[in-house]
């Protein structure tokens, strides 16, 4: 079988894109998001996007790069502040968003990797939400029908992987990541670090290769800090 | 007379118990962080990703693949740990978290929450609050208690979209602490804020409620 790995990030993604179809990918707000594989994204130029992610980037950084590049035609998110191009095309009725709770799109990218066609939960139940969706009694309690998602391509961002395809997370830079390897019928992920199979302790990983069918090592990474905070050194900390 | 964010965050921080998991929101939630009283365990939730939330970093120790929900840097402590999104509300809807406190636009006598959207205005998105409010073991939301124009903002019925329906257990505002029976057995009113007077909070709210003040 030939390798995983791609020299960079606009070989990894040539020949799996196609006008019209739907791409997943990793990250919260600006962490843990694929940069390279973005503007890798971006340069192809391929249009009609249906992107599914927690966010769709924010001002002059991530996806907002495809945004603002005329690409995207649908968005399923569930926060999108801080982006005046999304807020401008959806004014202009030029874009479509589809508001999904943050715990209700993890668990439907989760599903759709897992096989799992529909599952219910409480979120919603009663709000915008739930409009035109099943909601169904367990235990006297009412549950929304929600459905699994998958995409064309799923783009991820992890710390480290093997060149197995075997990947690891850094901190919070996992976020949506590890469901979002699952759910891609081809899956492309981008690392800062590449080593050779059993230099990652088995069980360390956090993604087994059998999600990831290619790999870029991402060099400069910019990842930019929406909300820089710090303290002084003299003073006690904000939080225990 | 009446509360301000910090002493608002205060009170809220009175409803922390030793041990709980707690999730706090954005805006004067976060500051409910600054009032865990010495002693007390408590270990903070954060959406994104993390269990047991440090302070924020000093400025040679930033790390971009360490944030919060709100998008701040922040660091780790002995005990935390990470994991996936999915992970992170498989504990939030799963009743794992025993507290969330988070901010509000409107709430109604009977517990319903409007925090996420004005029709009409650009709709950012829920993020992770309907989870939150449907999953959380105990929801309490602090806000102002009237618009700027003077309006009520705790109603018989809110007005703007909801986020959760029958979720709110406490609700303190600059004015008054209310208790709320989900389960629509009213709503009690428990504690006035400083300064603030019966005949006040009489004027000022829209949903009825009984008082229940603790005697002084």
């Amino acid at each position: 079988m030939d390798s995983k790995v791609y020299p960079d990030a606009a070989s990894a993604l040539a020949g799996t894109l196609s006008d019209g179809m739907t791409v997943m990918s990793g990250g919260f707000g600006l962490c843990g998001i694929p940069e390279k594989l973005i503007v890798a994204l971006r340069d192809s130029g391929v249009r009609n996007l249906t992107v599914i992610g927690n966010n769709v980037g924010c001002d002059e950084h991530g996806m907002w790069l495809v945004l603002a590049n005329g690409q995207i035609k649908k968005v399923l998110a569930s926060y999108v502040g801080e982006n005046k191009i999304l807020e401008q095309l959806y004014m202009k009725g030029e874009i479509e968003i589809e508001f999904n709770p943050q715990g209700t799109l993890a668990e439907r990218i989760r599903a759709g990797g897992a096989g799992i066609p529909a599952f219910y939960t409480r979120t919603g139940v009663g709000t915008a939400v739930a409009e035109g969706k099943e909601v169904r009694q367990f235990n006297g309690k009412n549950y929304v029908m929600e459905t699994g998602l998958t995409a064309d391509v799923s783009l991820v961002k992890a710390w480290k992987a093997d060149t197995e395809g075997n990947l690891v997370y850094r901190k919070t830079a996992r976020n949506f990541n590890p469901m979002i390897a699952t759910a891609g019928r081809l899956t492309v992920a981008e690392v800062e670090v590449l080593v050779e199979p059993g230099q990652i302790d088995p069980d360390q990983i956090h993604t087994p290769g059998i999600y990831v069918d290619r790999i870029v090592v991402g060099k400069n990474y910019e990842k930019h800090i929406e909300r820089l905070t710090t303290r002084p050194r003299a003073a006690a900390g904000v939080k225990s | 007379m009446a509360w301000t964010r910090e002493e608002m965050a205060q009170r809220a921080a009175r409803e922390l118990k030793n041990g709980f998991y707690v999730n706090l929101g954005i805006g004067i939630p976060t500051l409910v962080a600054n009032f865990i009283p010495q002693g007390m365990k408590v270990t903070l939730q954060s959406e994104n990703g993390m269990l047991g939330m440090g302070p924020f970093p000093y400025e040679d120790a930033v790390d971009p693949d360490l944030i919060n929900a709100g998008k701040q840097t922040i660091t780790e402590l002995p005990q935390s740990s990470y994991f996936s999104s999915a992970d992170s509300f498989a504990m939030i809807r799963g009743g794992h978290i025993n507290l969330s406190i988070l901010g509000g636009m409107q709430v109604s006598e009977g517990g319903d929450l409007a925090n996420w959207m004005v029709p009409g205005k650009m709709i950012k998105g829920m993020g992770g609050a309907m989870d939150l409010v449907a999953g959380v073991q105990r929801v309490v939301v602090v806000m102002e208690h009237t618009e700027k124009s003077g309006e009520s903002k705790f109603k018989p019925q809110c007005t703007l979209p909801l986020t959760g329906q029958g979720v709110v257990d406490l609700l303190i505002t600059d004015l008054a602490v209310f208790e709320i029976d989900r389960a629509g057995g009213g709503v009690r009113l428990v504690e006035l804020a400083k300064g603030t007077t019966l005949d006040e909070v009489q004027k000022k709210t829209e949903a009825r409620y009984q008082v229940a003040l603790a005697k002084a």
